[in-house]
């Protein structure tokens, strides 16, 4: 009697992209009522956030640096939920990853950027990871729960790199807590001048490299996930702690590597932010990247090829926010957060919300009720 | 093979409306594509005790739900004593006199048993006048039905048969007329089934309506007035319990002729492939769950572990499987022994050639979320043909899942569909191929008919009894003593967590294996 119809059982396009389409619709109606209210043209609004998100190469380059970032953390978020976990702490991990690119840029010298790349990557991975790790230890040996020893680690990361800007890193002589600036040797490449070496003209943004590297990793996770024995461990763990017992799989260390891994995916923030664009170790460059890449795993169901379109729309809330600001006076920086949040409203927190509606829609009637 | 007569109750002769307790007439109810009731007419006569019998997925928990309130019928009636009534809730039930035992018990295990006895009828902002005006009605409930609890006790003190009887006071004190019971026995040690059928008995003699859902067709024939089959959700049979017998009662329920016996020829025991030597497990509290537990398995042997659950069965299992260390005592598989402390896990006892098909399927054995080809693989997944160094190759493991599935006739044969759609009896075939695909040495198996129907309970009995056959050693943990009885060439008989007593096929009766069971309270039995 049970073939493959459960009550819930959705067409995949009708999860995968209806309900995100839906949800993104009605934050924008929601939004849109919200610029009506102080008297500005939602549409017009709208309008200058599309355009100045996508309508140039300066505000597209904008838009995909800010997902490049996104992207990580939102990947970060991902393999930890795959294993029951929800980590929180992917703002640490990134600042904390940073600090590893950063310390790596600085000891290498003038080494030419791609042979820098590879050691940053893994500086960025082995500082973030080790992040992850400790949480991970404490939630599988401890029983200390992973969201509260995240949010508690995003705070010591925070104190932490103060104390290490403020008397250790900052480069003598200078108020500013902020290193010495890397040889320009090891600067990552930006697009505009890869672009600019094949003739097309770009106008300057901070897209780099790091965009590359973060498509890379959403091949390596999907990949890691879905078709390799660990994937499937993790998978396990995180579905039925009990049959991963069962399966010989011993939870306590899954929880470790996935934790470490989520960090080391959010450290790589720090080879966009630091290696990428800031060229120097600074305070507070993740500037709530780690928080908003929750909202992009949501929004793109844990799922890389969900993630990717979510990080873009959510750069484009960034960047075109920004064009908003200049082009509205009466539209303040804070009106965009609230933009933003109501997108992370409908698209994370209500994600549901229209799930049952759809569910009795795509449910076949039976015959003669 | 003789057809399913379907002979119509004596009771059915025309009589007035209100001679019932309860009638549902025309019951029908679909979730979706399932059609889970078809038209559906059961009268239940007062002062008797009715059975209803069904495979899992028949139908009788939609059916109970819908005269409990859970549910609304799509269409059909309900009467209360000839009354058309519209229950649209459990108040609502209740208020008709209609009370439910559920299989899991629903009570609050650190109130006393009076604290809930009393909830939802607190009466008032202070508590000691209800306490003392519900004491003086529950005494006199318990003098009338010979139902005697402890009413000061906490009900996590109390034994689970006793925990029922609070059950069975709580429907009663609230004013049920009528009593469902969900398999009510699942839980209970013989002596337990006994006292509680002694109860439904005085519940008859009261004037009270009693409705038995259970799969054991023995407590049926034992104890019930009528019976009616339910099969795909419609009623294929009503018998008055006299006129029939358990053969008839099972063709019914699976609509073709149903073996009830498992054949197997005497054991030939080989070499001892595992054994335990004065095994002990404490658990995290500081309670020791398996004292000093001795066995020993051969090759070519079911050896049956009986006992009412809880009773240390479960911890036996882990402990042999590897999930469960163990602090002292020792383990031999094969020949090699293992001390406490030792590295042993689940995944070392499969390559020692020792599978495990664990009692609680959906907790441990499979994962429901995923399809069933991932479920196939669950403790198998490090296996070299499956992929390539570290990567899974999904279509080798769709291609095995396939294979298993052929071979042990899992419904329906798709590897790709979520194994919680599968019903309870083919996800525990799945279990079954993917741990004795490997034909393992040592089988260690725990329930491996619980909430399995019964064609495919024959199924795997004889795929057991084939795997006995060709050398290999079975330990079988069961609830169901008819199950151990059947398949064992040795019984265990544990209590309390230990071993108490051992008994050969041939020695073997039920009321031996029962008195063993309940260890001491044995002597307080009639």
């Amino acid at each position: 009697m049970s073939a493959g119809t459960g009550s819930d059982n959705l067409p995949w396009w009708a999860t995968a992209v209806l309900l995100p389409v839906i949800n993104v619709v009605l934050a924008l109606i929601v939004s849109a009522i919200v610029i009506l209210a102080i008297g500005e043209d939602p549409l017009g609004a709208m309008w200058t956030m599309v355009q100045g998100a996508l309508g140039t190469s300066e505000g597209l380059g904008y838009t995909l640096y800010y997902a490049t970032s996104l992207i990580f953390t939102a990947l970060a978020v991902a393999v930890a939920f795959h294993g029951g976990l929800f980590n929180i702490g992917g703002e640490g991990q990134a600042y904390l990853g940073g600090l590893g690119v950063g310390l790596v840029c600085l000891a290498v010298g003038d080494m030419p950027w791609y042979l820098v790349l590879p050691l940053s990557v893994l500086g960025g991975a082995a500082f973030g990871g080790l992040w992850g790790a400790i949480p991970g230890y404490l939630q599988a040996y401890r029983g200390s729960h992973v969201v509260i020893t995240t949010i508690m680690f995003n705070f010591i990361a925070s104190s932490l790199m103060v104390y290490l800007m403020v008397n250790v890193l900052i480069r003598p002589g200078q108020m500013s807590p902020e290193s010495a600036q890397f040889d320009k040797a090891t600067f990552l490449p930006l697009v505009q001048d890869m672009a600019a070496a094949i003739g097309i003209q770009m106008n300057p943004s901070p897209l780099n490299f790091s965009l590359f590297l973060a498509l890379a990793a959403c091949v390596l996770v999907w990949a890691f996930i879905w078709h390799t024995r660990w994937g499937f461990a993790l998978r396990t763990v995180g579905a039925n702690e009990n049959a991963a017992r069962y399966a010989g799989i011993d939870p306590k260390k899954v929880i470790i590597i996935a934790m470490a891994l989520s960090g080391a995916l959010a450290g790589l923030l720090g080879v966009n932010e630091i290696h990428g664009v800031q060229h120097r170790l600074l305070l507070n460059f993740p500037a709530g990247m780690g928080f908003t890449g929750i909202a992009v795993a949501l929004m793109g169901r844990n799922h890389p090829a969900g993630i990717v379109p979510a990080a873009i729309l959510f750069g484009m809330l960034y960047q075109g926010g920004t064009e908003l600001i200049f082009d509205y006076p009466s539209i303040s920086r804070e009106l965009v957060v609230v933009i933003q949040g109501v997108v992370i409203l409908f698209a994370g927190a209500l994600e549901h919300m229209f799930r049952p509606a759809l569910v009795r829609l795509f449910t076949p009637k039976p015959a003669g009720v | 093979m003789h057809a399913v007569t379907v002979t119509p109750a004596p009771h059915s002769a025309p009589k007035p409306a209100h001679e019932w307790a309860v009638e549902l007439v025309g019951i029908d109810k679909r979730f979706g594509p399932v059609h889970a009731n078809k038209d559906v007419t059961l009268r239940f006569a007062p002062a008797s005790i009715h059975g209803l019998v069904g495979e899992n997925g028949a139908g009788k928990s939609t059916l109970m739900s819908i005269l409990y309130g859970f549910y609304q019928a799509d269409s059909g009636q309900i009467l209360v004593r000839g009354r058309e009534v519209a229950i649209k809730g459990s108040q609502d039930a209740i208020g008709l006199g209609i009370g439910m035992v559920h299989q899991h018990f629903m009570l609050v295990e650190t109130f006393t048993v009076l604290e809930n006895l009393l909830l939802g009828h607190e009466g008032g902002p202070l508590l000691a006048p209800a306490v003392a005006r519900a004491r003086k009605e529950v005494e006199a409930l318990e003098r009338t039905f010979g139902l005697e609890v402890p009413l000061d006790a906490l009900v996590s003190d109390l034994p689970v048969g006793v925990q029922q009887r609070v059950e069975i006071l709580k429907a009663l004190y609230r004013g049920a007329d009528v009593l469902i019971l969900d398999e009510p026995t699942a839980v209970l040690s013989p002596p337990e089934v006994a006292q509680l059928f002694r109860i439904l008995e005085r519940l008859r003699a009261e004037g009270r309506t009693v409705v038995l859902i259970t799969h054991k067709l023995k407590e049926i024939m034992a104890i019930t007035d009528h019976v009616s089959v339910l099969r795909r959700g419609a009623v294929v049979a009503e018998f008055a319990t006299a006129e029939t017998n358990r053969q008839q009662l099972a063709d019914a329920m699976v609509g073709r002729k149903a073996n009830l016996e498992v054949e197997k020829a005497p054991a030939a025991a080989g070499p001892v492939l595992l054994a335990a030597e004065g095994v002990n497990v404490v658990d995290a509290r500081g309670v020791t769950t398996l004292k000093n537990a001795s066995l020993t398995v051969r090759a070519g042997e079911i050896v049956g572990v009986a006992g009412v659950a809880g009773n240390g069965q479960s911890e036996l299992l882990e402990v042999l499987s590897g999930m469960l260390p163990f602090a002292s005592g020792t383990l031999t598989i094969k020949g090699e022994t293992l001390k406490a402390g030792s590295a042993y896990d689940p995944a070392d006892a499969r390559r020692r050639g020792l599978a495990h098909v664990p009692e609680d399927r959906l907790k441990l054995a499979v994962v429901k979320e995923f399809p069933a080809a991932q479920s196939a693989i669950l403790g198998y997944h490090d296996d070299k043909p499956l992929g390539r160094g570290w990567r899974l190759d999904w279509k080798r493991v769709t291609a095995k899942t396939a294979e298993l599935m052929e071979r042990f006739d899992v419904r329906p044969r798709d590897p790709s569909l979520r194994t919680a759609l599968f019903s309870g009896g083919n996800q525990q075939k799945l279990v079954m191929a993917r741990e004795m695909e490997k034909e393992p040495d040592i089988l260690l198996v725990g329930q491996p008919t619980r909430g399995v129907d019964i064609g495919a309970i024959a199924f795997i009995h004889k795929q057991l009894v084939g795997l006995r056959d060709r050398g290999k050693a079975i330990l079988l943990v069961s609830a169901e003593l008819d199950e151990i009885m059947a398949l064992s060439d040795r019984i265990l008989v544990m209590c309390d967590g230990e071993i108490v007593g051992e008994l050969s096929a041939a020695e073997a009766t039920e009321s031996r294996i029962g008195s063993m069971m309940a260890g001491v309270s044995a002597g307080e039995e009639q």
